[in-house]
């Protein structure tokens, strides 16, 4: 009973995140704060609802034991969070960096510090 | 219980997808790009275990590695202009 609560409190954390990402998108001025609300936010959702899907097949198997079909599922599960926490950050990465490179301006930016460094 | 938050999260998506066709510049529809195809990740995993097929979140993973060699060639051309 108590995994039960604690699986509706992770989806509800991980729903929360999703949608600030989804809002935060359209509420932002540019690229790079954009790129923050829509990386960061969705990794941390993921994070949580995958999350709540392993505590949820905890429950499984504590009344059906470890041989349940559940077990490949939550495998599977958690390799699909690995892929996202080794891809996200790093195609963040390569979003700012081609968007500073291509020419796009931080809105309302008074000094580039970075303009400097460029080869 | 997970079939709402499959739900929800398509909500995500098509407002995610208002970004996508809206956005200014090349960078922004990018930045869109790659927030949706993250929810959509989430989205299919949670199919998968409401369910109970184990094929979605398979799916789930290939589309996860796709995307993201998808994101680093869009960013690259946006980078230099050609491939």
């Amino acid at each position: 009973m108590i995994l039960n609560v604690i699986t509706y409190i992770c989806i509800a954390i991980g729903c929360f995140f999703n949608m600030l990402a989804a809002v935060g998108l359209h509420r932002f001025p540019d690229v790079y704060t954009r790129l923050h609300a829509g990386t960061k936010c969705t990794t941390f959702g993921s994070i949580f609802l995958i999350v709540a899907v392993v505590i949820q097949s905890v429950s499984v198997w504590v009344a059906e034991g470890l041989s349940s079909p559940q077990s490949i599922l939550t495998l599977h599960a958690v390799i699909a969070l690995v892929a996202i926490l080794l891809t996200n950050p790093t195609s963040a990465h390569a979003i700012g960096r081609a968007a500073h490179r291509s020419g796009v301006k931080p809105a309302r930016a008074v000094v580039d510090d970075l303009e400097k460094e460029k080869p | 219980m997970w079939l709402p938050v499959a739900v929800f999260l398509a909500v995500c998506i098509f407002i995610v997808l208002v970004r996508l066709f809206l956005g200014p510049t090349q960078p922004d529809r990018l930045v869109g790009l790659d927030t949706l195809n993250t929810i959509v990740v989430v989205t299919m995993v949670i199919l998968g275990v409401a369910f109970k097929e184990v094929i979605y979140i398979d799916v789930g993973i290939v589309y996860a590695l796709l995307s993201f060699v998808t994101t680093l060639f869009i960013a690259k051309y946006i980078e230099k202009g050609k491939f």
